[in-house]
């Protein structure tokens, strides 16, 4: 077991900006430290092996700086919950500063 | 000497001198360069500052679910040109991260940047001081990363975010290539930190403006300043805890911010309490700090490595080519210009503040001496620019066409008082300094034939005059020479008339 404690799910679900109930607290916390005890096999892996994080051999995929059409406004905001003055309307955000 | 420390107000910052006294001050400095690309950094929207709000985004810049980054190879480009002028070594083989935070002005919920391996690094800009001595401030990393949308906080009584309703979000910014160079700390600058950190961020943006990557405009937003500040007791080695003042947006500002947490830190530290390691913000008209929002700890962004962005490998040519091709240093330009132009520190350091120098350099690369260069851009030109209430660089006079007022100047086709209305033309939107000329027939009237019947008339016109100038009373000429200066509206050398009338009169 990899001991993933409840404050571990809370802090988590906190940077996620979800809101867990004390019962998934317990729920997750075992879902998560038996996941995390999965993916630990990746540590047998040894040191000399590079690691895989892209698995197609390219490198240097550019693209040329020129302008290509941007979305009409009213599609950009067609998705979104609320709009206001051509901009995204969000919820305030509170205790937190730019 | 007392601190005095109440919860929620800040002590009264101690002086930097007296900071000095027990502490040495350490910094690192970040700065965040909006590259002046056409397009954005992972997509084809166009980067431009200023647009209707939500007019230059994507599925791409939005964040939309299957969209997929598509790498600006002039970013790139931008990026290896600003390491190689920091003397940074390039990276043989370098990626791109994702950095995880939840917050509505980036919709993907993850900034793409770079972590582990920034395409530059380990390097060093020498940063000229004001008196004269240069201080080498070592270069950690430039990365390249993405900028965030912008935020506009509706309600609450100052606009700020505490208190708002609601937020707005325009997204235009959002994709905007973002170079993020970072000092390691800055040692040993003592007194003179607040002083150094302004110096590197200008010797900073002098550099990239030169390198033409960046608009550099602090004011605007495109070139942004974090300034990480903390003391440790005099002659320690280990650092102190510090704080990040954030976005400090003007050169002013860099030293300031720096003297104000120098002197706040000190305050806290000397009342026995401890500083947190903190966002903070810096307010200009006061010159104060006060903490900024609580930020994840560096293992809450959960940095793991791109999967939708290939590899970069610069080859060696392409390093190699741009290296070559990197300009003069500013101010080793600034020096070869001051002895070229034979100008004294205080011309050129006019010329500098009044933002002249490159135009004076163009107008004279267009052909037009130093002297004559430097005095219209310093003098008349500055003087109408104050007047339109524009930068030198606004007034709608090129250095191509200075130089042409100035070289019609020098052939006598125009005297210094009608080059000012040919300019004052010019700027008028009366079209080139050659069309001002013929269009509102300001050329010198030097054609002698003419001239000369300009005389016969005047002198024909007042018999008398011209009786007494022939006994010679050779005063009274002036009044021929006024007449026919009034005759070819001012546009006749007044010296060469004097002596046509009295050749006539002999």
């Amino acid at each position: 077991m990899s001991d993933i404690t409840r404050d571990d799910v809370a802090h988590l679900a906190r940077l996620a900006r979800l809101a867990v109930t004390d019962d998934e607290l317990d729920t997750f916390s075992r879902q998560i430290d038996a996941i995390v005890d999965t993916v630990s096999a990746v540590g047998d892996i040894p040191d000399d092996i590079p690691p895989t994080a892209q698995v197609v051999p390219r490198t240097n995929v550019l693209r040329p700086d020129t302008t290509e059409p941007s979305l009409p406004r009213e599609t950009a905001l067609a998705g979104a919950p609320a709009a206001e003055e051509g901009r995204f309307r969000v919820p305030r955000i509170l205790g937190e500063e730019l | 000497m007392t601190a005095v420390s109440t919860p929620g107000v800040e002590s009264a910052p101690y002086t930097v001198e007296e900071v000095c006294e027990q502490f040495d001050p350490v910094m690192g400095l970040e700065v965040h360069v909006e590259l002046n690309t056409e397009t954005k950094m992972f997509c084809g929207c166009a980067n431009a500052f200023g647009a209707e709000p939500n007019t230059h985004v994507c599925p791409v810049c939005l964040g939309l679910p299957g969209s997929l980054p598509r790498l600006n190879g002039t970013a790139v480009e931008s990026a290896i040109k600003i390491g190689l002028a920091l003397n940074c070594q390039v990276r043989e083989r370098s990626g791109f991260a994702r950095k995880n935070y939840f917050y509505p002005d980036m919709p993907k919920n993850f900034q793409i940047s770079q972590y582990e391996d920034p395409i530059v690094f380990d390097g060093y800009l020498d940063v000229p001081l004001d008196d004269g001595t240069t201080w080498r401030v070592e270069i950690e990393r430039a990365h390249m990363e993405e900028d965030t949308g912008k935020s506009l906080h509706v309600g609450g009584a100052t606009g700020r975010i505490h208190g708002a309703d609601y937020s707005l979000l325009d997204y235009n910014r959002s994709g905007v290539p973002l170079i993020e160079i970072v000092t390691k700390p800055i040692i040993g600058a003592g007194v003179r930190a607040p002083e150094v950190a302004r110096a590197y961020v200008t010797a900073l943006r002098d550099v990239l403006r030169g390198l033409g990557v960046s608009d550099v405009r602090m004011d605007q937003g495109s070139m942004r300043c974090d300034a990480n500040v903390s003391l440790m007791p005099k002659g320690a080695t280990e650092f102190g805890t510090r704080t990040e003042t954030k976005n400090v947006n003007s050169l002013r500002s860099v030293e300031r911010a720096v003297r104000y947490e120098m002197g706040r830190h000190a305050g806290v530290l000397l009342s026995g309490g401890t500083i947190r390691q903190e966002t903070r913000h810096f307010d200009e008209q006061s010159g104060t700090t006060s903490p900024g929002r609580p930020k994840e700890t560096f293992a809450d962004y959960r940095f793991f490595p791109e999967p939708d962005l290939p590899p970069l490998e610069p080859s060696r040519d392409w390093v190699e080519t741009l290296r070559a091709a990197l300009p003069e240093r500013p101010w080793e330009r600034r020096a070869r210009i001051q002895t070229d132009w034979g100008l004294s520190d205080e011309e050129l350091r006019d010329l500098v503040n009044a933002d002249a120098l490159d135009l004076v350099a163009d107008t004279v690369d267009a052909g037009a001496p130093p002297e004559a260069a430097r005095s219209w851009w310093v003098s008349y030109l500055s003087q109408q620019a104050n007047a339109a209430g524009v930068a030198l660089t606004g007034l709608a006079i090129t250095p191509a066409q200075l130089a042409r007022v100035i070289a019609l100047v020098e052939e006598g086709t125009l005297t210094n008082k009608l080059a000012r209305q040919v300019v004052d033309g010019v700027l008028a939107g009366e079209g080139e300094p050659d069309d001002v000329v013929t269009g509102r027939g300001l050329a010198v009237v030097s054609d002698e034939s003419a001239l000369a019947a300009a005389v016969d008339e005047a002198l024909a016109a007042q018999p008398a005059v011209a009786e007494k100038i022939r006994a010679g009373k050779t005063k009274a000429a002036g009044a021929i020479v006024g007449a026919v200066m009034k005759a070819t509206r001012g546009q006749a050398d007044a010296a060469r008339v004097q002596e046509l009338v009295l050749e006539r009169c002999q």
